[in-house]
């Protein structure tokens, strides 16, 4: 019993730290903010939520309590982390931070035109 | 839904009460009983039966852990190739769903999914601006996938 949660946590812990290292590569080696904001938001939440859910089952396995702040930090985490990286990537957007130079579509500067024939057709 | 809920719970009480004892056991026992009740009733009730809509919630977010591992493994990927050869873009994404909390969850779900991010939504809440990490092998295997999410948002929402 303890060497299966053993090699739960063990695993957990791990693969938890694996993705942030990889969030790390991720923010040096990718162009633009944009891409680097994919990193920030998908790869940093995997991992601090396998760093959590690891800690939570050392503890309950080993002292037999069960951290309930543990349980709503991962909650927080999981709904926080990507309206964050919607937040900075926009507020980059809006400020007039280019796109990489090898991106092949931007259809979001284009949104005033889109509004514009919205508003024709409606009419 | 709310409504059925606490319909739900009322009942559960009123079992207690009938019993005269005050326990957990007691109360999942009338809970049960007046889910069946509520089963019975649901013509004379708005809105569909509520345990419908609480599968419809346990598959969301089944789906949405696991759409949050397969994006990181894309993001994996895409990190570690030695050559940068991706191709990202900004695409728009027409959306059918209506109410706030429901493009809200959609984002949130398309934020999470491999190679996309939500970089801003219109003013007429009609619209939503994509960033994708791989726009060409991605734009159609995306647009399935989220046909998928609003068909399951619409399933809690119906």
């Amino acid at each position: 019993m303890t060497d299966i949660s053993d090699i739960l946590i063990i695993l957990f812990i791990l693969i938890g730290a694996f993705f942030s290292v990889v969030t790390a590569i991720g923010l040096i080696r990718l162009p633009d903010i944009y891409s680097r904001t994919h990193a920030a938001s998908k790869s940093a939440t995997l991992g601090v939520m396998c760093i959590l859910i690891g800690t939570l089952i050392f503890f309950l396995t080993e002292e037999g309590f069960f951290n309930s702040r543990i349980v709503l930090g991962i909650f927080f985490v999981l709904i926080t982390a990507p309206v964050g990286g919607h937040l900075i990537s926009r507020a980059a957007y809006n400020a007039g931070v280019k796109l990489w130079d090898k991106s092949i579509q931007d259809d979001l500067a284009k949104k005033e035109q889109f509004e514009k024939e919205k508003e024709g057709s409606r009419y | 839904m709310a409504f059925q809920l606490l319909l739900n719970f009322f009942l559960a009480f009123l079992w207690m009460f009938m019993a005269g004892t005050f326990n957990l056991a007691n109360f999942i026992i009338g809970y049960f009983l007046g889910m069946l009740v509520i089963f019975g009733m649901r013509r004379f009730l708005s809105g569909r039966f509520y345990m419908g809509k609480i599968v419809a919630i346990i598959k969301l977010t089944l789906m949405f852990v696991w759409e949050l591992i397969k994006a990181n493994f894309e993001v994996l990927l895409i990190v570690l190739k030695p050559k940068m050869d991706m191709k990202p873009g900004i695409f728009k994404y027409d959306t059918e769903l209506k109410k706030d909390w429901e493009i809200t969850l959609l984002s949130l779900l398309i934020t999470l999914t491999p190679g996309t991010l939500v970089m801003d939504v219109s003013d007429d809440n009609e619209t939503l601006y994509i960033h994708a990490l791989n726009i060409p092998d991605v734009n159609q295997a995306v647009s399935s996938i989220k046909d998928g999410f609003e068909k399951a948002i619409m399933e809690v929402s119906r």
